[in-house]
């Protein structure tokens, strides 16, 4: 028995962590956000690393790792608000394309880091704004909200009745919506008789797409919030006030010691939802639900508890937390806000009708 | 990750679950301590190497190598059978692990075989009214007369001290020496002239713990466990080792099982509580972090066997499950509304009244053992590396 991370599995992320603190530190965050500088350079040198390729099989040009291996990359990057289409290229679109079955090509492009897939299924958890697409004669209408991975060559849709389609971003109206987010790129489609290739009716395979990527956002912002509990920490043992580090308060250390205490049984959730992806299918959908939900919530605390923890410096712009504070409110309201998870988690158990 | 327990395991388990289906008739169910099925089930139960697992041969125990993975497949399959898995106590949890660390050849031959057995009750004198978080700061003292040490003081919070035969008891043996190395760790019976009990009444209106209050109690001089002026170390020597067991998350699935049917079965206007939003939401929160605990129980687990650091997994785990346990016994008041304050006496008591005792009772768990503060100060400072709160202590006494 080993509840934990294998030796491969460490070594790959310290190998990804020492690399994203190297090439893709605040700075450079700094100027994806600001938009001087273009977040497609980091995503070649991810696929350089094997990271677009985690999911894809061998056969098709990837590595053929484990859904939980491409959640210690989530983590990973959640860390260090790496700004990259993770979430959709390497994750959520492979894992659309295998169930589907026939899409070898597809895939191939994708591990390669040649083909960028943003993700289109918010309506099928809660469309907003009469926003909502159909399927007819394989054409798609409607329009699609905050799509993931914006600025992508492909998008997986979701339809009415949760069917998967994908569609070609030449073949349809987009724009990108602002958000508080500026490292993840979000944005609108508007479908008008849009060409698109069925890829399933089966709902399972959209839930199994969704599972998959609610799982990454749990882990995503496990790093983020790991990332500001450190800097918490550093900065209360370093700071001083009244002759004294303020660490040494308990006011201050116990608001470190409840940061800890939340997060740390958060790592064992996001392995095991991550391990349930692919090992116990029965298990799977639940405990993504909880873990998204879970982290949801926990990241929020800590991204406000170790913002407080720096008392006003926390709130400028000069040591940039805000862009892991940020990046925990993001993943807490995609692919499903915790409320709306939680729902889900008891409907899976047949606790809600 | 790989979680299955291996073929050497799972024959452990079938093993565990033959014997339970063997000899289910003979477990006790609740009852006095004293009682001979209860001391019988005990004895049958370290025959077998299900209690005092490993404890030497020579004092009466199975003599086991210690495996955590064994121990806690044998405390699952008790668990899920509701058998019981023997006799507890602090007299077994804690005194015998103390003396197979720091005890004399003789005090381990006189002291464990009879206590594993159930035979001596112990109970522990530890904190005093004016000595809780800061123990170390503890006043009872034992001055030595002769051959013997006269002891005048008084603890609380001692758990069956009505019940006890012996106590292990910390005490001020060097006044003048730092607070730290002035304290000894005493053994004597509760029979001894000069003791008396007074019980404690909690919130639950229950009598768990005591007062004790000592007027020159004589106990004689060999009564001491390490030397004089080492009974801090000696109280800490089992900290030094972890606990065989890491506490049951089984029970705080249980429990979460009882709430899920409690909101089936409780309504509101006609509708079932688990039909309405609000409260489903709480629960679904809930489970997530019983979700968590529970693998981050098993982290902890597989750390330990694996020797892998999982220490601030470790730490957590107090304030986390008391507070998350409160927070889900409050839930189920809550889904009964009023009918949730019913307590003794009253036709709409649901589940004997145990919610609102488990509410209460886990108020008590986040004060006692460490208090929830004192375990923030634990994480903080052992976890997280932050520096400790300067002493004032010195500049009191000064000014005092």
């Amino acid at each position: 028995m080993d509840f934990g991370l294998s030796e491969e599995q460490t070594l790959f992320q310290d190998t990804l962590n020492a690399f994203l603190a190297e090439q893709v530190g605040l700075e450079r965050v700094r100027r994806i956000a600001a938009g001087e500088e273009s977040a497609s350079a980091v995503w070649a040198e991810l696929a350089e690393l094997g990271v677009c390729a985690l999911l894809a099989p061998e056969a098709h040009g990837g590595v053929g790792l484990k859904p939980l291996d491409a959640a210690i990359a989530a983590e990973c990057l959640g860390h260090h608000a790496t700004p990259s289409p993770f979430l959709g290229s390497a994750v959520m679109g492979p894992t659309a394309l295998l169930l589907a079955g026939g899409q070898g090509e597809r895939l191939e492009r994708l591990a390669a880091g040649d083909l960028r897939m943003g993700i289109a299924l918010g309506e099928a958890i809660a469309a907003r704004a009469e926003a909502g697409v159909r399927a007819s004669d394989g054409k798609l209408n409607g329009k699609a909200l905050y799509v993931l991975d914006y600025g992508a060559d492909e998008y997986l849709v979701a339809d009415s009745n949760r069917g998967l389609h994908l569609v070609c971003a030449s073949d349809l109206e987009h724009r990108p919506l602002a958000t508080v987010e500026k490292t993840r790129p979000t944005g609108e489609l508007v479908f008008n008789d849009c060409p698109a290739i069925p890829l399933s009716t089966d709902p399972a395979h959209l839930q199994a797409v969704l599972d998959a990527g609610r799982v990454m956002l749990a882990a995503d912002t496990l790093g983020a919030a790991q990332n500001m509990l450190d800097q918490a920490v550093a900065y209360a043992k370093e700071r001083e006030q009244f002759n004294r580090p303020i660490g040494s308060f308990q006011a201050v250390k116990h608001m470190c010691a409840e940061m800890a205490a939340h997060l740390e049984p958060c790592r064992a959730l996001v392995w095991y939802a991550g391990h349930a992806l692919s090992e116990v299918p029965e298990e799977a959908h639940l405990t993504a639900c909880h873990a998204k939900a879970h982290l949801a919530e926990v990241g929020t605390f800590v991204a406000r508890t170790a913002t407080e923890v720096h008392g006003g410096m926390g709130f400028t712009d000069l040591l940039g937390l805000h862009y892991w504070f940020k990046r925990i409110g993001f993943n807490r309201q995609a692919l499903g806000a915790p409320e709306l998870v939680r729902e889900e988690a008891a409907r899976a158990q047949q606790l809600a009708a | 990750m790989d979680l299955s327990y291996g073929a050497e395991y799972e024959a452990i388990r079938t093993e565990v679950r033959d014997f339970i289906s063997a000899h289910r008739d003979q477990a006790p169910k609740g009852g006095n301590m004293r009682s001979k099925a209860v001391l019988d089930w005990q004895k049958l139960l370290i025959e077998h190497g299900y209690a005092a697992r490993t404890i030497p041969e020579a004092y009466g125990g199975f003599g086991a190598e210690p495996d955590v993975l064994a121990s806690r497949i044998i405390a699952e399959e008790f668990a899920n059978a509701q058998v019981s898995q023997g006799l507890g106590g602090q007299g077994i949890s804690m005194l015998v692990p103390t003396l197979l660390e720091v005890g004399s050849e003789e005090q381990k031959q006189t002291f464990i075989r009879p206590t594993i057995h159930g035979e001596m009750v112990w109970c522990q004198g530890y904190s005093e009214p004016g000595a809780g978080s800061d123990l170390a700061s503890l006043r009872t003292a034992a001055v030595l007369d002769g051959d013997e040490w006269v002891v005048n003081g008084q603890k609380i919070w001692t758990s069956t001290a009505h019940l006890a035969d012996w106590i292990f008891c910390l005490v001020r043996t060097e006044p003048d020496a730092p607070k730290h190395q002035g304290i000894s760790f005493l053994l004597f019976r509760m029979d001894t002239p000069g003791i008396e009990i007074r019980p404690l009444v909690d919130m639950t209106g229950a009598a768990n713990f005591n007062e004790v209050f000592f007027t020159d109690v004589r106990v004689p001089k060999q009564q001491i466990v390490g030397t004089r002026g080492e009974g801090w170390q000696v109280a800490n020597a089992i900290l030094r080792h972890e606990r065989d067991s890491l506490g049951d998350p089984n029970i705080m699935l249980s429990r979460l099982n009882a709430l899920i049917k409690l909101m089936h079965s409780e309504t509101i206007d006609g509708r079932r509580v688990i039909d309405l939003p609000a409260y489903r939401d709480r629960l679904m929160r809930i489970q997530g972090r019983v979700m968590a605990l529970g693998f981050n129980d098993m982290r902890i687990l597989s750390a330990r066997i694996n020797q892998k650091d999982a220490s601030l997994a470790r730490m957590v785990v107090k304030l986390q499950g008391t507070e998350l346990r409160h927070e889900l016994e409050q839930l189920g008041i809550d889904a009964m509304g009023e009918l949730g304050l019913a307590y003794g006496k009253n036709p709409y008591l649901r589940d004997h009244g145990n919610w609102q005792t488990h509410y209460m009772y886990y108020l008590g768990l986040i004060i006692g053992g460490g208090t929830s503060q004192i375990q923030k100060n634990i994480i903080s400072e052992r976890g997280l590396g932050l520096p400790r709160e300067p002493k004032v202590a010195a500049k009191a006494a000064a000014t005092a």
